[in-house]
């Protein structure tokens, strides 16, 4: 590794301590995911890596290529902007997904729709909500 | 001026992009506007709604806590998993009436609640205003409201509405 | 002295991220239903993701950059794709 012996002391521990913070966030997240017992709780547990696990090692890379480099390399930064928007997006959509089909199986420990007065007072009025398409899907 | 740049965020936005991806240069530089000229045209022709942004300095105030508030939740979530079932945790699902009608500023709480671990966006009705959470750690009901209601939705709706 | 810390580091990190897609895999494989293969699948992209950044740092060589941005976009349409055929494609309507 002939390449890091020019990189100053500080940098290599502020580097370390950053890839130290972000693969054990995104260990434990992984371990999380493992370990917990129902869905909905696993859906907490990528949160870790995606967040600042995924920030930290951005932050690590962009400090090593800049001092490697000695001019400012930023472009490590797209990742961590393209996941903090991505992210959300998935995890959205694994998640209604999910509530989707457990309400169509009936099964327990998962909210109802809504109360059924507030259906037929509302949804009737809204053309584009995707809650009044997924009233269609519930079995009565 | 609005006909020619119809969304000039989107436009530098795209030009850093695209100099952050190859490297600074004169060349580069008309490259990557011209890329984002044509890119910019595009989005105005699928007419999305504008996005209106009222106040420029809250948006700062919000960044810094949501900032703020991951690292914390990523070190109480992290904790949870590693003490394993030695203490009792209670999750759940919760429901939230919002006044945030802005759909804008409903993306931005969505990324919010769901890049910070702990509390998953599940569900929003449109219809009545309300929203379905799914928090990992539901202790009490009352702060993850007061929460979601004070600390983000009103200062959103300071820069949206 | 600053190689051996940064050597060092990087190898614990290489560790650690290899152990975390392996849990990511055994829930992609255990299930039990189709959404927790879904979320397995999706840590399991991000997790590689970062793997190649590290990688990239190691070497030194900022083509790896390129690959996990790569790997980030392809997961993001993956997992979006199968949450959507989750939503609408096994549930007789």
């Amino acid at each position: 590794m002939n390449h890091f012996d020019d990189l100053p002391l500080w940098a290599a521990c502020l580097i370390a301590a950053f890839l130290f913070i972000g693969s054990g966030l995104t260990l434990i997240g992984s371990f999380g995911l493992h370990r917990l017992r129902s869905f909905y709780d696993r859906i907490h547990a990528p949160t870790l890596g995606t967040s600042w696990g995924t920030a930290a090692i951005v932050l690590a890379s962009i400090t090593c290529f800049s001092m490697l480099q000695s001019r400012p390399v930023f472009h490590e930064i797209l990742i961590g902007i393209f996941v903090t928007l991505t992210t959300p997006v998935t995890l959205m959509l694994l998640g209604r997904a999910a509530l989707y089909r457990d309400r169509v199986e009936n099964n327990p420990g998962v909210p109802a729709l809504d109360p059924p007065e507030g259906i037929l007072d509302q949804s009737s009025q809204t053309d584009k909500s995707e809650s009044a398409q997924q009233d269609d899907g519930k079995p009565e | 001026m609005n006909r020619i740049f119809p969304h000039p965020l989107l436009m530098i936005f795209l030009i850093i992009m695209w100099l952050l991806l190859t490297h600074f240069s004169l060349g580069q530089l008309i490259v990557g506007s011209a890329i984002a000229f044509i890119a910019v045209q595009g989005m105005a022709a699928l007419q999305p709604d504008k996005p209106r942004l009222k106040r420029w300095d809250l948006l700062l105030k919000l960044t810094g806590i949501v900032l703020y508030d991951i690292v914390r939740s990523n070190i109480a979530v992290a904790r949870i998993i590693l003490q394993g079932g030695k203490r009792a945790r209670k999750s759940g699902f919760m429901t939230i009436p919002l006044d945030l009608r802005d759909s804008t500023g409903l993306a931005a709480l969505a990324v919010i609640i769901t890049s910070t671990p702990g509390t998953a966006w599940l569900d929003y009705n449109a219809a009545r205003g309300t929203l379905l959470l799914h928090v990992f750690d539901l202790v009490d009901e009352t702060v993850w409201l007061d929460l979601i209601k004070n600390r983000y939705e009103y200062l959103l709706r300071e820069i949206f509405e | 002295m600053s190689a051996a810390i940064l050597l060092w580091a990087i190898t614990f990190a290489q560790i650690a991220l290899a152990i975390a897609m392996a849990l990511a895999l055994t829930r992609m494989i255990k299930g039990p239903r189709a959404q927790d293969r879904v979320l397995g699948l999706d840590t399991l992209y991000v997790n590689s993701m970062l793997l190649l950044l590290v990688f990239g740092m190691r070497t030194g060589n900022t083509l790896y950059f390129e690959a996990s941005l790569i790997i980030g976009i392809l997961g993001f349409v993956a997992t979006v794709a199968l949450a959507k055929f989750l939503m609408r494609g096994e549930v007789i309507e």
